[in-house]
């Protein structure tokens, strides 16, 4: 039996399609049984659909210090 | 007490932390405008220096970023403007076609099937949305979420650039989404 924080943690690694199939397989049968984590993982879906649905774009990390060399900020 | 709130109202400049804080957020905003990836990059690094240059300007009554977004609002307004002189004079062309008497009022009707009208629009305000709510998580928690969902950094990758193991990236992906999801307005859960 896993615990809800484990659970959790593999929720939202599953959102990545990167849970293996025995996690899948504990963390499935431990949503049967608990509410919370029902709803976490629901929502956990949804967010995964709202992050793609809003085509996010971010800065790389090489561009974030370019930018910060520019503004002559080193860090 | 009343002077401890009159600090607090003010805001104040540090520009030290803009990229970090704001440069994503930015970035979105102008690629949602210009859709042009390059030149986002380059209105973002002109709000900032302009920022610079004006920051004694800055009276305090508005947040850092809202004054900052109005500053880009005022880049992409004069990136239209200089790419539009360039042209000629604007054309407009209205197509019609005599098959049909009327026909051509049917086109000019909205589809009332059509949903997708404001999807732009509010997938733009999705976007700003999520961009302020990672804004509001601890640095590490922030970079690991970023790296895996809009970049979509293999786990190995992450793992070796920031020297932790797969076990702990995973447990800061689950703290950030939670809080993510908190974070959200409620209204974009709805189904």
């Amino acid at each position: 039996m896993i615990t809800c924080e484990e659970s959790k943690t593999i929720c939202s690694k599953n959102q990545y399609k990167e849970a293996s199939w025995s996690e899948r397989f504990n963390m499935y049968l431990h949503v049967l049984m608990c509410k919370t984590c029902f709803k976490f993982s629901r929502k956990n879906t949804k967010l995964t659909g709202l992050c793609n649905e809003a085509s996010l774009q971010a800065l790389s990390d090489t561009e974030k210090s370019e930018l910060k060399n520019k503004l002559g900020q080193n860090s | 007490m009343n002077q401890e709130e009159k600090i607090r109202t003010l805001h104040q400049l540090n520009p030290t932390t803009w990229v970090d804080q704001y440069a994503d957020y930015l970035y979105n905003y102008a690629i949602s405008r210009v859709n042009d990836e390059e030149l986002a990059k380059d209105l973002v690094q002109e709000t900032f220096f302009a920022g610079l240059n004006s920051a004694k300007n800055f009276k305090g009554t508005a947040s850092e970023r809202t004054w900052l977004v109005a500053i880009l609002k005022r880049k992409v307004i004069d990136h239209y403007r200089k790419s539009n002189s360039k042209k000629g004079k604007a054309e407009i062309r209205m197509s019609y076609n005599n098959d049909g008497e009327g026909s051509w009022l049917e086109e000019q009707i909205a589809d009332p099937l059509s949903k997708s009208e404001n999807d732009g629009i509010e997938n733009e305000e999705l976007g700003m949305a999520i961009h302020e709510c990672i804004s509001k998580l601890p640095s590490k928690q922030a970079k690991v979420f970023t790296m895996k969902t809009i970049h979509g950094m293999s786990t190995e990758d992450i793992c070796n650039e920031l020297s932790i193991n797969p076990s702990n990236l995973w447990v800061l992906v689950f703290r950030a989404r939670s809080s993510l999801m908190g974070c959200l307005n409620e209204n974009w859960f709805a189904v």
